[in-house]
């Protein structure tokens, strides 16, 4: 293949991952940036969306696309209701201590995992795509799914940024992330905005699966490679930032796509590995992060 | 940050007496539990107990499901018509999550902990290497059904055995002349970045050269991976024929991705099923299959010419016309490989009855036994075909067949000679002491 219809693949390829990497890695920066919670079990939020995404569009017979879109609404309704009853349960009752809510989480991690290997079991299980559409290039085919997948990650992320910036609710998260004490003074429910905030994360990351999971099978070991991943654009962005995370996962699912194309998968890793230590090392709060109060 | 909770305080978990004394009574109980009753009458009506390991998790575990059910059936079988030398058989099931490290570790804990007779039923090849040397460590007959070289390539030890299912090499030298004669003469390889990956690898170069075709280009894709349209632009563009084996959870989109890349404008495909093993052929996405070639081990969708034989052993393990579960159509089989686990059943029972086995201290017997075997018949014990046993090498040699996607479903349009597939011995395990 030429230089120029491989670039465009290898881009395309990029844009996909970009597109589901943003919205995983908003959710997990959310968390963080709000809670100060390192939510490692993330990734199986993620893996949750999936595998209810196969349940409830297995179970709604009919065109593909009527699923998929009941699929969009309920997978990650769902997991925002097992977030939020975790964060009462585990993260609350350990005041979101920061060391103590990494274990929890850890604990989290293997529990969601399980259940999922337990009443789902081991297969990947594929979703139908809402339509199968296949745009034909001169050079290559594509899904034309997959360039819908970039669309909606693109809108989703607009208008998160837009309920951030533009609504009460918004300011209320924007106050309690830069000082959780006045916040509370001034009569923020500072707790009630911890909750939502950890399932609107979780909501984030299981909107990701159900976008991915006509792609890519639902499988109970799925949430892996997100969550690492989603830390490694996190921590290149900037904890907290929504810009910072955006731009780091165009950064990392481009360079990703086309170091793996041109080179090998392995070098795109090795290489996106390599970013991390080096924006740790000179510039420890991410590229559009500040320095921590 | 502050410890305020004292997650990390570890003088908090000093042990105390008391504790160290209910930790050994607890100990001293499960010692006493049901699992660990030994059998007080005669050993001879004790039944023979073989270690299953088995991928239940993992990236095998489609394989793994479907390896116990049909070796659920073949015990099943064997017990109703008397056991072995009149002994019933029992499985006992370990899950080694398709890792090689855990596989060692459960090979050991039968050996030891479980004290079975033999330790059956491995496919993925990694997982076959990495116990391997357990098996030979702890002197237990090892059987596997992994379809790998690494058993006849003498490499392992003479407790390892592959006497349900041929080995990839003599897969790749028997289907050859078919493919460049009804394929093409310029074959691209794609396949997984593992063991048996590396037996296509190594094998189907030589063996096309010896037809004149070539392989031009060879693609490894990790088989964990998720997404492959990456990989496809490595596919030169002279390509005739693309030859491809994957493994793994994420098959469907492998053979959806590839569908997406060429669309009808592809090249000749040959594939191994294994590429779409326990996935249903006609999933969406897969049309432009139609027309392409696989190789089965048995076919997976019931034949016209179908024997006997054949027909019991579907209807034992429970799968109906198109290779699914009998009640769900959904739920596709592993049916190219698990026979391997019914044969190689078979096998142990023969080889055990031959060598008079009555129970561990037996096993050096049961190796020479099993070494001593030439061929199966086909029938009901050996469903897929005849086979050819080299005790030399602990492998068998049997038919292969390349099927037609035709229709939605897999025709069998070639069935390969016992002899297509046969090669010199690269060495012999006989000479190694027991």
């Amino acid at each position: 293949m030429h230089f120029g219809p491989h670039l465009l693949l290898a881009a395309l390829e990029g844009l996909v991952t970009s597109a589901v990497l943003a919205l995983t890695a908003l959710g997990l920066s959310l968390v963080f940036g709000v809670m100060r919670v390192v939510n490692v079990a993330h990734g199986e939020f993620f893996m949750l969306g999936a595998v209810l995404a196969w349940a409830v569009s297995t179970a709604i017979s009919g065109h593909p696309a009527i699923g998929f879109v009941a699929a969009l609404v309920i997978a990650p309704l769902l997991v925002g209701l097992v977030a939020l009853v975790a964060e009462r349960l585990v993260l609350r009752r350990l005041n979101y201590n920061p060391e103590g809510t990494i274990v929890a989480t850890i604990g989290m991690l293997y529990i969601i995992q399980q259940l999922a290997l337990t009443f789902y079991g081991p297969e990947a299980r594929p979703v139908e795509p809402p339509f199968s559409y296949r745009i034909l290039l001169p050079w290559f085919g594509y899904s034309g799914y997959k360039l819908s997948v970039v669309a909606v990650s693109a809108i989703l992320l607009v208008i998160t940024w837009l309920v951030l910036t533009r609504t009460k609710i918004g300011l209320i998260m924007r106050a309690t992330q830069y000082d959780r004490e006045t916040a509370q003074a001034f009569g923020i429910p500072v707790e009630r905005v911890y909750a939502g905030v950890f399932a609107v994360g979780a909501m984030l990351a299981a909107i990701a699966a159900v976008l991915i999971v006509p792609i890519s099978q639902a499988h109970y070991l799925m949430g892996q490679d997100p969550l690492l991943l989603s830390f490694i654009v996190v921590i290149i962005g900037g904890l907290g930032s929504l810009r910072g995370t955006v731009v780091a996962a165009v950064l990392i699912g481009l360079s990703d796509g086309i170091i793996s194309m041109f080179f090998s998968p392995t070098l795109a890793k090795i290489i996106a590995t390599l970013v991390v230590a080096m924006v740790l090392v000179f510039r420890p709060q991410g590229l559009f992060g500040t320095t921590s109060r | 940050m502050a410890d305020k909770n004292g997650f990390f305080d570890l003088s908090k978990t000093t042990l105390s007496r008391r504790t160290a004394l209910k930790g050994i009574a607890a100990g001293a109980g499960l010692a006493l539990a049901p699992g660990f009753v030994r059998y007080s009458q005669a050993q001879s009506s004790a039944p023979i107990r073989i270690g299953f390991q088995s991928h239940r998790t993992g990236i095998g575990a489609a394989y793994g499901r479907w390896y116990e059910k049909t070796s659920a059936a073949a015990v099943k079988a064997i017990n109703d018509a008397g056991g072995i030398s009149g002994r019933k058989v029992e499985l006992v099931i370990e899950d080694d999550g398709t890792d090689p490290a855990r596989g060692a570790e459960v090979v050991a804990k039968f050996a030891k902990q479980h004290k079975t007779d033999i330790v059956f039923g491995t496919l993925f090849s990694h997982v076959v290497i990495g116990s391997a040397p357990a098996a030979g460590e702890n002197k237990i007959p090892y059987f596997v059904v992994s379809e790998g070289h690494h058993v006849a390539s003498t490499k392992l030890n003479r407790y390892v055995f592959q006497p349900g299912i041929t080995d990839v090499k003599s897969q790749i030298q028997s289907m050859a002349p078919w493919i460049a004669a009804n394929a093409g003469k310029k074959v691209t390889q794609i396949f997984p970045d593992f063991a048996f990956g590396y037996d296509h690898r190594d094998y189907l170069p030589p063996a096309l050269k010896a037809q004149g075709a070539d392989v031009i280009a060879q693609i490894a894709i990790p088989p964990t991976e998720s997404s492959f349209t990456k990989y496809f632009p490595q596919i030169p563009a002279e390509t005739e024929v693309i030859y491809h084996v994957m493994v793994g959870p994420a098959v469907l989109t492998f053979v959806k991705e590839l569908g997406e890349f060429y669309g009808s404008q592809r090249p000749q495909l040959f594939g191994f099923i294994d590429s779409l093993e326990a996935v249903d052929i006609n999933s969406p996405g897969l049309e432009f299959l139609d027309g392409s070639h696989f190789w089965e081990g048995s076919p997976r969708y019931a034949q016209a010419d179908d024997s006997a034989a054949q027909k019991a052993y579907r209807a034992a393990v429970g799968i109906d016309d198109n290779g699914a579960a009998v009640g769900d159509p959904k739920d596709v089989s592993t049916a190219a490989h698990m026979f391997g686990c019914w044969e190689t059943l078979y096998v142990v029972k023969k080889a055990m009855e031959d060598a008079g086995y009555k129970g561990p201290e037996d096993r050096a017997k049961l190796v020479e036994a099993t070494e001593a075997l030439k061929e199966f018949a086909e029938g009901p014990e050996h469903p897929q075909g005849p086979k050819t046993f080299n005790g030399k090498i602990h492998q068998c040699f049997g038919i292969q067949n390349i099927s037609k996607v035709e229709g939605g479903k897999l025709k069998v349009v070639h069935k390969t000679k016992i002899e297509d597939g046969l090669y010199e011995p690269e060495g012999d395990y006989t000479t190694q002491a027991l």
